[in-house]
């Protein structure tokens, strides 16, 4: 037999073209090895990749503010005393006016003059007060000692010489360089507020300690569209005490004047010619004083500084007369006391600089200090910031100047503005809100995670509640009773069932399901109750039946039998639904159930979603389930029902107790896939986010809000961020429920195979 | 009655009827989706009727009736409906009377007892138009510039002559429009761009700047030849205008130019009908859409999908083979191994949007960020690759569907007897060509079976690409005749998002509803039938395997 066989192939070849035959083959294998390797850790680097990479965008919200000293540097001219600072855009050119009427531009960076002008005081006048306002936060108001108010803004200009940016301060008078008489007695105004817009309000108290309010109402006549410019003045009650601020918001609606001790009065002035008093209130605790007092950016929040080194936020919410009254909403601790306060430009967020040379960075609607510096040795008289909030510029009372910059991004994220209740600006209380975007730019965003986690594990709650039972039972049913040829056609209608696409499920419950429930709500009930009991009173009238008819039903095809059953029970419910809408509802179960239990009826609400997301989750639970109960060995369902067990008993006693971590296993995965479905909610719910457990209220999810407000949030704004952040949580809670899921299952195959 | 309730049976029972409800359900989706999707492209019949309105004044009314529904009485009382006869249920017809443009409203609710007679006259005309919708009523004259043109011939014959000339010239206008002077806008893009990329390299040279401005002036001048004829084609086809009474009687004047097509459905066989029906089922597969998709085909959406899925399958199979194959056949199987599948199950049960987030963030901003900067400086600010597109889509869905590839195919690879790797490394083979020669061929099928999976699951999806590349409109295809013929960067359509803007961003929602559910049907058909196939290969593996165990 082995005469005869011809020489082998490899024989013919020389052994050195071998070795390098056989070097080059296994120099291959070891390529193979190493690139299958490289690609087997590939799910282990994706997985990662994903979690560090919304970790990495998520992470600037957690980071601490940070400032640092960029200059320091002596006033340069001692003429006069320091009224007011502030800073252009960038940070790189400040204006300083002081109290001989000069104003000096001057660079951050190193103090140099760059601009120095003398007010057009007329002769023998001078300022004898300033106030912030007037033409947006970059004009001031000037009080003069004859009565009467001069308003100045600095203006920037950018240009770009060799694409070098250059900034050119002037100054500018926007209501003319003539002062506009207050005070026709001609006394000197101590103290003013300025606003101006479509119609200009000036409030002021002149030397004699008489409150004046001063509104210019442009008027446009009907006849020839002139304008006309009309005066309304008003002498306003004094306060007791002695008056030390005064406040026109921006919107010209109301007044607030405070005094030394803490009254403050709040005055309407949205009428031009009758300005109400509001209210009157102590505003600092017993033997403080009030050392400051600001709007907020958007001019609705005040800002209360009092002695004690306490900074208090107010505003006005509306009570049960509907009629707007200044609450305190929070404080923040101060060291020592503050003497100066700047509210950002245009987040609710405000800078206060105190006697021991420190300041602190505090945002009001995440309730938090984000940031305490000490800057100077001495007290600090006076604090401008940048309009973008990322520079601060104090003089101390040695004269110096402190230029710094601030590194703060996300002043608005903390644990109690992400979970907690917030009273925010308008609100009758604290609640839990998510609005992230508005129209306006002075608008407070509410970045309340909760109701979103809510609405997530409110929609998951009912489709799981819908979900489990049918698929927990079927899936019995499947791995248990039913015979293998039904099998055959049930196991890949569920795997069907599972590969339909969400978008097609939420667009059926969106645009069919919530109407026809909607206008066969009684039905629908009906049809809850009346399959279960149905399916039961069939099941015995089938007990009753003489046998030759029940055994032309072989075993194990109940299911199929059971179809036209419940098709007919489904047509009668539905057929019932509207006599019995008639017959027990007045015409309208919506109106009847608004009316008599206080339930309101959205047409996109739980109840859809929980049947349209239950539909989905469904083929998942089933199949694990049905594998975890098939698979449980023979042999025990053998020795039980040997032992004279029924196949019921055996099922609930041995069979369901072996595979129950299997079972826990399914219903956690398909939680987790609840949880993070997204075109569902998206389509088949209003996506308004309320915190209402009612069936029939929509909700809003973490993954429907992603889907909605990713595409419009601004790349690396906190908003962005705050999505990433909620991607994240989606992504741990899948990732905790999977992995325990997983484990389990593990351990149950293990446990399978030792049996 | 207690023995047999002891006996457990009714719960047998009732879970019998969890299972037979799930059928259903299934079932009746998969019905619901197909009668509604399928009844959309037949031409229904156009119904005339006399209507009794509130004020007792009695209309005619012209449309199509697009379904009924019985309401209580009251619930219209309530609304302020004033309701004839004295039953309890009333029926509501809802008419779709078309003539946006005219009337306002193009559907409406009738109440059934307020219609007086209903009436089919064979000669009710529906005109399909490119814009605001249907228009439904009586033809009356063919005009050519403005004069009437019908009395030497019958009107129906006049009427589809001119409307082939219209069409033909409509047809010339868009091959101009979009593919030649397409063409061309994207060339000067190009050229701008080089211009810009030389001046940015500084080798910007005056002969360079002359040789582009050259170009750009040949290609100016195509421009304007190009332009000339479309001004010329435009005088052309608003020569004819067909003029059509309306139900309130009033006659109006359409220009053929906007008129797709002409159909007298009432006078139509059932084999015209059938013809009709094939014509409008291939108009929906091969058109664009129109009106804010709410009408038209869907032509560049199958086109997206289609194409996003086999890029994507490009990435994901050889990256699911390999991690499969390393799984079983080269990790010694322990804690690694376990770790890693925990892995591969936490990606698949990972919310999808979420890999959204992370394809627009990682992706997009990310990697297309730094590709922009590096490679296409002189496209700045505008992104190129910065920007969500359709790679950045099928990447996401690679990342998304990987674990399907895995899953699969190391059960594939699974339930190859052990006999034949041995046989093959026996006979002196290397591992990798043990695994080249013989495992990975028999496991192909199951390697594919989890590829048609991949791209049923992509097909599908929609969250994710919402945030990566999905737009409601495309302008240009991802794949042109404009060199380099597959723009990655670019925008694409897709069917499954096509369903939820259309559904629920639309405009005119009850008009939009067909194209809705016929284009769901054509994305259950898909994926049902990729399934199907998924299924039935592993289901033939699994037989064949049994087979080679014993």
């Amino acid at each position: 037999m082995t005469t005869s066989q011809p020489p082998s192939p490899l024989a013919q070849i020389s052994p050195s073209v071998q070795a390098r035959r056989r070097a080059w083959r296994m120099l291959k294998d070891r390529a193979a090895r190493h690139t299958v390797m490289i690609g087997g850790f590939g799910a282990i680097v994706a997985i990662l990749l994903i979690f560090f990479y919304l970790l990495y965008v998520v992470f600037p919200l957690l980071e601490p503010a940070s400032a640092e000293a960029l200059a320091e540097y002596p006033l340069g001219d001692n003429a006069g005393k320091t009224l007011y600072l502030a800073m252009e855009e960038q940070a790189e050119i400040a204006v300083r006016y002081d109290s001989t009427g000069r104003v000096r531009f001057f660079a951050t960076a190193d103090g140099q003059t760059l601009l120095e002008q003398q007010l057009p005081l007329p002769d023998n006048v001078s300022i004898t007060s300033l106030a912030e306002g007037g033409k947006g936060r970059s004009a001031v108001s000037l009080g003069l000692s004859n009565g009467s108010v001069l308003i100045s803004r600095h203006a920037y200009r950018s240009s770009f010489p060799g694409d070098q940016r250059q900034i050119t301060p002037r100054l500018e008078f926007p209501s003319g360089t003539v002062p506009l008489q207050v005070d026709s007695q001609q006394h000197a105004l101590e103290r003013v507020a300025v606003q101006s817009g479509d119609r200009t309000t000036i409030a002021a108290l002149t030397d004699d300690q008489r409150l004046l309010l001063v509104i210019l109402e442009k008027q446009i006549s009907f006849i020839d569209e002139s304008e006309t410019l009309k005066r309304f003045e008003h002498a306003l009650p004094n306060t007791a005490g002695q008056v030390r601020h005064l406040l026109v918001d921006p919107d010209q609606r109301s007044l607030y004047v405070a005094t030394d001790q803490g009254v403050l009065a709040y005055y309407d002035i949205s009428d031009a010619e009758h300005p109400q008093l509001v209210q009157q209130l102590g505003v600092v605790p017993m033997g403080a004083t009030l050392t400051g007092m600001k709007l907020l950016a958007g001019g609705i929040s005040l800002l209360i500084a009092s002695s004690d080194g306490q900074v208090a936020q107010w505003f006005p919410v509306r009570d049960e007369t509907n009629q707007p009254m200044l609450h305190k909403i929070r404080s923040f601790k101060v060291e020592g006391s503050a003497t100066a306060l700047a509210p950002e430009y245009a987040r609710k967020g405000f800078f206060a600089a105190s006697n021991h040379g420190e300041i602190g960075i505090y945002h009001t609607t995440a309730e938090k200090r984000v940031l305490l510096e000490r800057v100077s040795d001495q007290a600090i008289e006076t604090l401008a910031i940048s309009p973008r909030a990322n520079a601060f510029l104090a003089e101390d009372a040695g004269g110096q100047l402190h230029f710094w910059h601030v590194d703060n991004e996300h002043p608005e994220v903390s644990w109690s503005s992400l979970w907690g209740k917030v009273w925010y600006e308008s609100y009758p209380q604290p609640d839990y809100v998510w609005q992230s975007s508005s129209a306006s730019n002075d608008f407070e965003p509410k970045f309340s995670l909760t109701p979103l986690a809510f609405g997530t594990l409110k929609a998951a709650f009912y489709a799981m509640l819908f979900a489990v039972p049918i698929s927990i039972m079927g899936a019995i049913y499947a791995a248990y009773f039913m015979a293998p040829a039904m099998r055959k056609i049930v196991k890949p209608t569920i795997e069907i069932m599972e590969a339909l696409p969400t978008v097609i499920l939420g667009f059926l419950a969106g645009l069919w399901l919530a109407p026809v429930m909607e206008a066969n709500l009684p039905g629908v009930f009906a049809l809850f109750i009346m399959l279960p009991l149905g399916t039961l009173m069939f099941a015995g009238v089938w007990s009753l039946l003489p046998g030759a008819l029940r055994y032309r039903i072989p075993d194990g095809w109940e299911a199929a039998l059971l179809v036209p059953v419940l098709l007919g029970l489904a047509w009668v419910a539905f057929s019932l639904s509207l006599p019995f809408e008639h017959l027990f509802f007045d015409g309208d179960m919506r109106t009847w159930m608004r009316d008599n239990l206080g339930i309101g009826f959205d047409q996109r609400n739980a109840l859809v979603v929980g049947i349209a997301m239950g539909f989905a989750v469904i083929p998942t639970i089933f199949s694990i389930t049905e594998d975890a109960i098939f698979s449980v060995p023979r042999h025990l369902t053998n020795g039980s029902l040997a032992l004279g067990a029924t196949t019921w008993q055996t099922l609930t006693r041995v069979v369901l107790l072996t595979a129950s971590p299997g079972i826990f296993s399914a219903v956690m995965i398909g939680m987790g896939r609840a949880v993070g479905e997204t075109m569902i909610v998206l389509m088949a719910t209003g996506n308004t986010p309320v915190m209402d457990m009612s069936l029939f209220q929509g909700m809003r999810t973490l993954s429907a809000n992603i889907a909605v407000e990713m595409p419009e949030a601004e790349v690396a704004s906190t908003h962005f961020r705050i999505l990433f952040l909620a991607a994240l949580v989606l992504f741990m809670f899948t990732f905790v429920f999977n992995t325990v899921a997983e484990l389990v299952r593990q351990r149950l195959r293990g446990k399978y195979a030792s049996l | 009655m207690r023995g047999w309730f002891n006996s457990g049976a009714p719960w047998i029972w009732l879970n019998a009827a969890a299972v037979s409800a799930s059928l259903i359900m299934v079932a009746g989706l998969l019905g619901l989706i197909a009668l509604r999707g399928l009844g959309h492209f037949w031409p229904t019949d156009i119904v005339e009727m006399d209507y009794r309105k509130a004020d007792d004044q009695i209309v005619r009314l012209i449309g199509e009736i697009r379904g009924h529904e019985d309401v209580p009485r009251e619930r219209l009382v309530a609304a302020g409906v004033s309701v004839p006869g004295d039953s309890e249920l009333v029926r509501r017809v809802q008419l779709k009377s078309g003539n946006r443009d005219v009337v306002g409203l193009d559907f409406n609710w009738v109440l059934g007892p307020d219609i007086i007679a209903e009436r089919y006259p064979e000669d009710l005309v529906v005109i399909e138009r490119r814009e605001w919708g249907n228009f439904y009523g009586y033809l009356r004259e063919v005009h050519e510039n403005g004069i009437n043109v019908t009395d030497t011939a019958p009107l129906w014959d006049v009427l589809n002559e001119h409307l082939g000339r219209a069409r033909k010239i409509a047809d010339e206008i868009r091959v101009i429009e979009r593919d030649e002077i397409g063409a061309i806008n994207y060339k000067l893009e190009r050229l701008r761009l080089d211009q810009r990329r030389l001046e940015l390299e500084g080798k910007a040279d005056t002969e360079a700047l002359a040789r582009i401005a050259a170009q750009e002036a040949a290609l100016q001048l195509q421009y304007e030849s190009h332009q000339k004829r479309l001004i010329a084609l435009y005088q052309d086809i608003q020569r004819d205008s067909v003029t059509v009474e309306i139900q309130d009687g009033r006659v109006v004047e359409l220009p053929l130019s906007k008129v797709i097509h002409v159909l007298r459905p009432n006078a139509m066989g059932v084999g015209d009908k059938l013809l009709a029906y094939m014509k409008n089922v291939w108009a929906f597969i091969s058109d664009d859409p129109r009106e804010a998709n709410t009408e038209g085909g869907i032509f560049p959406a199958i086109f997206g999908t289609v194409l996003m899925v086999i890029l994507m399958s490009i990435f994901v199979t050889p990256f699911g083979v390999i991690a499969a194959v390393y799984l079983r056949e080269y990790a010694k199987q322990g804690p690694i191994t376990r770790i890693i599948r925990i892995a591969v199950n936490n990606l698949a049960g990972v919310p999808s949007i979420v890999y959204g987030v992370f394809g627009l963030g990682f992706f997009v901003y990310f990697l297309g960020g730094n590709i922009d900067q590096l490679f296409y400086p002189e496209a700045q600010p505008a992104p190129i690759f910065g920007t969500p597109g359709i790679l950045w889509a099928s990447l996401t869905l690679a990342l998304l569907t990987v674990p399907v590839v895995i899953v699969a195919t190391e059960e594939g690879l699974a339930r190859i007897p052990s006999a034949i790797r041995e046989g093959s490394l026996s006979l002196g083979a290397t591992k990798a060509e043990t695994l080249w020669r013989t495992v990975l061929p028999m496991a192909s099928p199951a390697m594919m079976t989890g590829l048609i999976l991949a791209v049923a699951r992509a097909a599908g999806e929609v969250a994710p690409l919402m945030l990566v590349g999905v737009v409601k409109l495309a302008p240009t295809l991802p794949l042109d005749g404009n060199a380099p013929f597959l723009h990655l960067d670019r925008k694409f359509m897709h069917l499954g998002f096509h369903i939820y803007d259309v559904g629920f961003q639309s405009p005119n929602v009850e008009a939009a509803r067909p194209v809705v559910y016929a284009t769901a049907l054509l994305l259950v058909l898909v994926i049902v039938a990729l399934n199907i196939t998924a299924i039935s290969i592993r289901n033939h593996l699994r037989e064949k395997y049994r087979a080679l165990d014993n």
